[in-house]
């Protein structure tokens, strides 16, 4: 395999990265309403969060992708792969942020929301003061987890025909004849990127403890 | 849509045939892959030093690169793998059933293998030190104290893993695996029902994934005199 194949596939990977960091930070946002939700005291709030997980965490990606796939221009709406494949792999990947902040937030110790209390801070200083910073300190290893675990599922998008990393591999093996190592590289170039990304995760982590016991 | 037409017939057979094969896969996936993962973690635990790096350096691997990838390798590349000795030569050509096995077990063995290895460090070693001290030999302590114990610490872990093997058993259609995503696809292909025919796939996976769920919960419940306060 030549390096010209080889380059090719890492640029090709800067889509995978793009495609995966949007998917991730739209993700981020939905699960933190979602989140929100399944805490609340709002019955009916807290059982639509729970189902929303339950769904996005119990079906596989590639039938959420088809799905979206083909019922965004039923109802109307007439969009790039590209959107649509952002769109599936949001709403998973929302699902599973939601189920870990919510156990992060069920995590953060009671004496420290009393004692908040205690020292009369409002609900919503105790939130951003201390539910938020032990919660975050607590799921950034489980979010770094998930952002990995998203970057692999992330070739799934390209059966909807999204050009990325996979879909460049496929097509390189066919037009070379070149499968083994085609794939190989690719499987590597994806081991590198999530190699990094655990790296940036332990940096994370360790600056989110800096000053804590 | 006539859906109960659908269940009849040949298409109907096709179906059952697809989740036949889809619980088969599961089955064979996730069960191939909790035995060799545990070898796996036996292996690194009390295996020699450049063993457990080597099988470190697999795990990573496995984990790291996407279960799509790795099917196109064995797949696609398969037939490119040969071993040849003398005048004869051996190539990895599988079917799509044998090659969705073979990749879902691997897959399953890298994980399964971390979650045993964290069941390992997670026993108490004053409980192992205590077998000893009242004369168990290392075979009473694995049965006995290591076993018990920590089939009740990664169960949870364990179910959660088993409930992500099915749903990667849906990527094995992209290699024509005839399990029950494949067969829905042609139905659907053929009557021009996308939507409707990928609703009911995610409805069916999702009803598997629950029961999985509960059956997992109750076998907590039923082990839970295992479990052992943590000091």
């Amino acid at each position: 395999m030549s390096w010209e194949l080889f380059w090719l596939l890492v640029e090709a990977s800067g889509l995978t990265i793009l495609y995966s960091a949007i998917s991730i930070a739209i993700g981020f946002l939905l699960a933190s309403g979602i989140c929100a939700a399944m805490l609340s005291a709002h019955r009916g709030a807290a059982t639509a969060g729970r189902l929303f997980v339950s769904f996005f965490r119990g079906t596989p990606l590639l039938i959420q992708l088809l799905l979206v796939y083909y019922l965004l221009p039923k109802i109307g709406l007439n969009v790039s792969s590209e959107i649509a494949a952002i769109l599936a792999l949001s709403l998973c990947t929302a699902a599973y942020q939601a189920e870990i902040l919510r156990g992060g937030f069920q995590s953060v110790p009671k004496g420290l929301i009393e004692a908040a209390d205690m020292c009369g801070l409002s609900a919503f200083s105790t939130f951003r003061r201390i539910r938020l910073p032990v919660a975050v300190r607590l799921t950034l290893p489980a979010l770094t987890s998930e952002a990995i675990m998203l970057l692999k599922s992330s070739s799934l998008i390209s059966v909807v025909g999204v050009v990325e990393l996979t879909t460049m591999a496929k097509d390189l093996a066919s037009s070379t004849y070149q499968p083994l190592p085609i794939f190989a590289a690719a499987g590597l170039v994806y081991l590198i990127i999530n190699l990094v990304v655990a790296g940036f995760g332990r940096l994370a982590e360790r600056a989110a403890k800096r000053g804590h016991a | 849509m006539n859906l109960l037409a659908y269940l009849s017939g040949e298409d109907g057979r096709n179906i059952l045939s697809g989740l036949l094969n889809t619980c088969l896969l599961w089955a064979v996936g996730s069960g191939l892959g909790t035995i060799f993962g545990f070898l796996i973690a036996v292996a690194r635990r009390y295996g020699p030093r450049p063993l457990d790096y080597l099988l470190q350096a697999g795990v990573e691997v496995i984990r790291g690169t996407p279960f799509l990838v790795q099917i196109y390798l064995l797949y696609f590349g398969g037939p490119y793998l040969c071993l040849s000795l003398g005048e004869a030569s051996a190539c990895l050509t599988l079917d799509p059933l044998e090659a969705g096995i073979l990749g879902l077990s691997v897959y399953g063995a890298a994980y399964y293998s971390e979650l045993f290895r964290a069941g390992f460090d997670a026993i108490p070693r004053g409980h192992i030190e205590a077998a000893t001290t009242v004369g168990l030999n290392r075979w009473q302590t694995l049965t006995r104290i290591i076993l018990p114990e920590m089939t009740m610490l990664v169960l949870p872990s364990m179910v959660n893993m088993t409930i992500l093997m099915l749903k990667e058993t849906a990527v094995l259609s992209i290699i024509s695996v005839k399990e029950l995503k494949f067969q829905v696809d042609i139905i659907g292909n053929r009557d021009y029902a996308f939507v409707e025919s990928f609703t009911i796939l995610a409805l069916v996976y999702w009803a598997l994934v629950e029961v999985c769920g509960v059956l997992g919960r109750a076998a907590e419940r039923r082990l839970s005199r295992y479990r052992f306060a943590h000091s």
